[in-house]
């Protein structure tokens, strides 16, 4: 028997980042707890040179390898380069919300580049097995990165609750994946595209297929937070340490976009217009609940979960029109999304120290007095988040909401706009606090430059998208020619 | 004669316990780790049939992954469970609501 040696370039970001993972490992052992800003710094080192690694290695082509498990294709490259930047930005927050707690330990960085390499392999996967791996190696580190913090109860009470669920979840997935299998008698993504191609040419489907599908959509709308599978959304934001809360809700959310397109999209679009009709009824939830909710909430972390599941709605209107439009509008929404939820919880581990959580919307009173130019930054943060123009938001809804016109679902488009005015009204009571109500509070606030001026790039970059909009958006929209 | 047909039988009905021991289990944390595992071996029993019957592979090399990951999983559930043990000196599923959900 012959054993071919598979073509590793395609691969070479990933294995790269893999043996420097294990280098800061091993570096981190030895170090004491004064020097462990060298974990960070090598840390750093390994996602940027990866990043490198990604773009200067990919030619423009699509390319398989590994025997068609492992794709290197413009989507791929472009979530690999935008995951592994913003996860640079947010080990740099982190880090000195860290150190000021004194929580600084080597594992956070390093749990949470295994978690990266873990979506760099899921947004890469063209076959459900491999597909699977990554999306464990991601859930497993992050599992553990919630209970980071072993002396807080929320902390350990929120780990266990996203466990479970995300254990089910994976089962799901995994059930779907069997019958999917079994049906289609392949686990590579583009040969189950094509079997179901050819079985559906006479319009009938397999019912245990369908069954699959529907077990793969519950599955992905889990994991993004979705209505009604997003019971674990809000606890998890608000017991997990920030750095945790941010790490997951953005490059998290962006990994969920990859399985998202690679499985509904590349391995079950023949079934477009099965899977189609739930995700309408599961964006229709998302809106209403996470816009109805959030206007309840005391705690800005609660807030920004509720505001999640129902960005995650809108981002799913791109997803449901089935269109290459769409799926760029999806793919602009799910980067701006993610941008702005950067900088927000920038903002909110700025404002914390040792001993002190700036999580209650009360904390922020009276901000735009004493931090004026950060109450500024939340301010864009906040009027991104609710799509007011000329930022990013804007666009990004704009973007979505037209794709869906553009399919005549218009009652859709209409419901959702309705929703985003709904949502303004909490964006806005946050800025109503900062700048409207004084607070005894005296909170001295101690930024380093390079966390100062990276979160005012970060949220200024918020509205430098949204006056120049064309940039981003042509990007977005090259991935599917 | 056992046919496919049985295999997927059983694979549901431990999929459905172990999917409604989740939801319905109110005493102990670590009943719902036996369920997650429980998920997992039909999901296993339903790989394993469907590579018999369609003479195919790897439905059995998924397996090999899926228990592989599944024990990573556990010692993961185990570890938490007695982080939440250590913080609040119970694992009782009722205890844990301090986040409202």
């Amino acid at each position: 028997m012959n054993f071919a040696v598979p073509n590793f370039l395609p691969a070479l970001p990933e294995i790269f980042l893999l043996v420097s993972i294990c280098g800061v490992l091993v570096v981190d052992l030895f170090l004491t707890d004064e020097q462990r800003w060298l974990t960070y710094v090598l840390a750093q080192f390994a996602l940027l040179l990866t990043a490198l690694a990604v773009v200067f290695g990919f030619s423009g082509e699509t390319v398989t390898t590994f025997g068609g498990m492992f794709i290197g294709d413009p989507l791929s490259v472009l979530l690999k380069v935008v995951i592994l930047l913003f996860s640079t930005v947010i080990f740099l927050y982190s880090f000195h919300y860290l150190r000021a707690g004194g929580q600084l330990r080597g594992e956070f960085f390093t749990l949470a580049l295994f978690g990266i390499l873990g979506m760099m392999i899921m947004v890469s996967a063209h076959n459900l097995l491999l597909f699977y791996v990554g999306l464990e190696t991601f859930s497993l580190c992050l599992y553990t990165l919630v209970a980071y913090n072993r002396d807080a109860p929320k902390g350990a009470e929120a780990a266990v609750k996203y466990f479970f669920l995300g254990a089910l979840s994976s089962g799901l997935l995994l059930y779907g994946f069997s019958l999917l299998y079994g049906t289609t008698g392949t686990l590579s993504i583009p040969e189950m595209a094509a079997v179901l191609t050819a079985a559906g040419a006479d319009g009938s489907v397999n019912p245990a297929t369908l069954f699959g599908v529907v077990f793969v959509v519950i599955a992905i709308a889990f994991k993004l937070g979705l209505v009604p599978f997003h019971m674990w959304v809000p606890d998890l934001y608000e017991g997990a340490p920030t750095p945790v809360t941010l790490y997951l809700s953005t490059v998290g959310k962006l990994a969920a976009l990859g399985m998202a397109v690679r499985l509904l999209v590349d391995g079950l679009g023949p079934l477009f217009v099965h899977w189609q009709e739930l995700l309408v009824v599961l964006a229709v939830l998302s809106i209403a609940l996470g816009n109805l909710v959030a206007i309840v909430q005391t705690n800005i972390k609660r807030l920004l979960a509720y505001s999640t599941i129902s960005h995650m709605g809108f981002f799913l209107l791109g997803l449901l029109t089935g269109t290459p439009d769409g799926y760029s509008a999806a793919l602009y929404y799910m980067v701006v999304y993610a941008l702005t939820g950067i900088a927000g919880f920038g903002v909110i581990l700025l404002l914390s120290r040792k001993g002190f959580e700036a999580e209650r919307i009360d904390d922020y009173k009276g901000l735009g007095r004493r931090q004026p130019w950060y109450a500024f930054l939340m301010m864009l943060v906040m009027l991104s988040l609710a799509g007011v123009p000329p930022l990013v938001g804007f666009w990004a809804k704009y973007s979505v909401l037209m794709s869906v016109i553009s399919i005549d679902m218009i009652w859709l488009a209409l419901y959702a706009l309705v929703f985003s005015v709904v949502g303004a009204f909490y964006y806005l009571r946050v800025i109503k606090v900062m700048f409207f109500e004084e607070s005894p509070m005296v909170q001295p606030v101690s930024a380093t430059a390079d966390m100062h001026w990276t979160l005012t790039l970060n949220a200024l970059a918020l509205l430098g998208f949204g006056l120049i909009p064309g940039g981003l958006l042509d990007f977005c929209r090259s991935v599917w020619g | 004669m056992i046919t496919l047909s049985h295999y997927l039988t059983l694979g549901a009905i431990l999929f459905s316990i172990g999917v409604v021991g989740i939801f319905l289990n109110r005493k102990n944390v670590i009943i719902l780790l036996m369920s997650v595992e429980l998920i997992l071996l039909a999901v296993n029993m339903n790989f394993v049939a469907f590579s018999y019957y369609l003479d195919d592979l790897a439905g059995q090399v998924v397996v090999f992954f899926v228990l592989a990951v599944a024990a990573a999983e556990s010692a993961i559930g185990l570890a938490l469970i007695v982080v939440l043990f250590r913080t609040r000196a119970t694992i009782n599923v009722d205890d844990i609501q301090q986040l409202k959900g």
